[in-house]
């Protein structure tokens, strides 16, 4: 029984990751319509910023956490603001195409300097050790990246649903031109949107960094499953990402325990079977 | 000289100052060439109506006074300022609202979000109270979302969203169209309302009867060109080619 706990805990975690990733990707493509490839790239970015402000500026954790997201993001606006706005109107081919030489190029990068083995980063202080729940053992980094992924995810559809700013947003996801008439500055919500949502992907290196260490294609080994979690749950739906995103991390984790052969395969046999049931994916719009 | 400036321009209404000057404006659609050089004035708190037959440049006129339509040239000055080479945004953000002929109600925004989503522009605009006072019925549906709304509603609910900006110069495209007779009225009687208060109106029709009950003066659109402009006065007298014109 321990066994099945642990497994829902990583598949938890897992899901977490998954759950920062999509939506990320979600709110990228519902606004700039762009398929991001670049995403797993950006997300190692995250991982690696936290790293250098560690070792290279004495920065913690807690200040990586807000830092590396403003940093890469920031990294992102550029990348929108010089390459992906001419993209505007295209077929979404092209942004793939685009964000996937980005993703090349940036790992590459990352691979020349510092080769494919992980470079380590420890558990903050306050977050070392577990907790004995009675049914199993918690360590407590492991729930605290749970609770605040969810936390965020939370905060984002929040922003997005709920506030004004999010309604602009949606608003311009429908119509730019014509929200863009109504006297708001279609091309710097696009690019602080983009920058939001490579700032999520940065924040989850960050907080992958302890778990999986820091190493330049840790980005590339994740996104191909966070793109399934993406279509599965449909492109361009917030809440739909999110729940997506920690479900497939759940049932990722509960194969692992059943039938431990089909865990890496598990997420793409249900990619196939929603793609033959529902094209548009389970909570989303047609592309 | 250009062609169009050999319309003689329609006597003015008792208003304000000139607010719209457009000269030899034209227009592109990718390669198509929808305007072949438009010269037409505004006066300060007056309606004046483009009218023409489906396809004369009518809607293209206004999208290029608002800044969205991809290539334009020639000038449009906007209390003096040229405003040509402005984007959209910072053109709204000079006080012209434009509210487009498909209404473009935001099906993922509620009534309440739709109609707060342009940003105030200026001081000035008309307070929620009174917007409810114009359309009532937009108060009891604030919770619909937006593209629930009946077609009346929804044409209410775009008229309404620009009102609350401070925007004084409104641009309607084809605010009557597919719309009920009551309904129709009742923007009549908004448009008279908003003339009253001092609203400068732009408005495109192809129902001059509509047009007739509110508007100051008429130019008419063929073929990406005024052909001809004339008073509220000079209407009755006009009658005939008008009806050439449009061809009804």
């Amino acid at each position: 029984m321990q066994a099945l706990y642990a497994q829902l805990l990583v598949g938890l975690i897992n899901g977490s990751f998954y759950a920062l990733l999509s939506l990320g990707l979600a709110v990228i493509f519902g606004m700039l319509n762009i398929i991001n490839f670049a995403h797993g790239a950006l997300y190692m970015m995250g991982a690696f910023v936290a790293y250098f402000l560690l070792n290279l500026g004495g920065i913690n954790y807690w200040w990586a956490l807000l830092f590396a997201p403003i940093i890469v993001g920031i990294f992102g606006m550029i990348l929108e603001r010089t390459m992906l706005k001419f993209l505007t109107g295209l077929d979404h081919l092209y942004g793939l195409l685009l964000t996937f030489g980005i993703a090349l190029i940036v790992q590459g990068v990352f691979q020349n300097y510092f080769g494919s083995s992980g470079l380590p980063y420890s558990i903050p202080d306050q977050l070392k050790g577990g907790m004995n729940l009675g049914f199993m053992f918690l360590p407590i980094y492991r729930g605290w990246v749970v609770i605040f992924s969810l936390v965020v995810c939370l905060a984002t559809w929040f922003l997005i649903e709920k506030t004004r700013l999010g309604a602009n947003l949606r608003a311009a996801t429908e119509n730019p031109t014509l929200v863009r008439a109504f006297g708001i500055n279609v091309p710097r919500m696009i690019t602080l949107t983009y920058g939001l949502g490579v700032g999520l992907a940065a924040l989850a290196g960050v907080l992958s960094a302890p778990i999986n260490q820091v190493r330049p294609l840790m980005g590339a080994d994740l996104i191909i499953v966070v793109f399934a979690v993406v279509v599965i749950g449909g492109m361009g739906s917030i809440m739909g990402s999110i729940i997506t995103g920690f479900a497939l991390g759940v049932i990722e984790g509960l194969t692992k325990y059943f039938y431990p052969e089909a865990s890496n395969t598990v997420v793409f046999v249900l990619m196939v079977l929603v793609l033959l049931v529902k094209p548009t994916g389970l909570t989303g719009r047609a592309a | 000289m250009p062609e169009t400036a050999m319309v003689d321009a329609p006597a003015k209404a008792a208003t304000g100052g000139n607010i719209l000057q457009v000269r030899n404006l034209e227009a592109w659609y990718g390669e198509s060439h929808i305007l072949h050089g438009i010269d037409f004035d505004v006066n300060a708190g007056e309606v004046v109506t483009l009218l023409g037959r489906n396809g004369a440049g009518k809607t293209t006129t206004l999208k290029s006074i608002m800044g969205i339509i991809g290539k334009r040239a020639g000038s449009i000055k906007f209390n003096n300022q040229d405003i040509i080479r402005a984007t959209s945004d910072k053109i709204a953000r000079m006080g012209i609202a434009f509210c487009p002929e498909e209404r473009g109600i935001f099906s993922s925004l509620d009534v309440r979000e739709n109609l707060l989503l342009p940003p105030v522009v200026r001081p000035g605009g008309l307070p929620l109270e009174q917007i409810f006072d114009l359309f009532p019925n937009l108060k009891e549906r604030l919770n619909s979302q937006g593209t629930k709304l009946s077609g009346g509603e929804q044409q209410m609910l775009a008229i309404a969203r620009i009102l609350r900006t401070g925007a004084r110069f409104l641009m309607l495209d084809e605010p009557t169209e597919g719309l009920a007779p009551v309904i129709i009225q009742q923007i009549g009687h908004t448009i008279a309302r908003l003339k009253k208060e001092g609203f400068t109106i732009l408005l495109v029709e192809q129902n001059f009867r509509f047009a007739s009950t509110v508007a100051d003066r008429y130019y008419v659109v063929e073929h990406g060109k005024i052909i001809d402009g004339f008073s509220n006065a000079e209407l009755a007298a006009n009658m005939d080619k008008l009806h050439t014109y449009l061809g009804v």
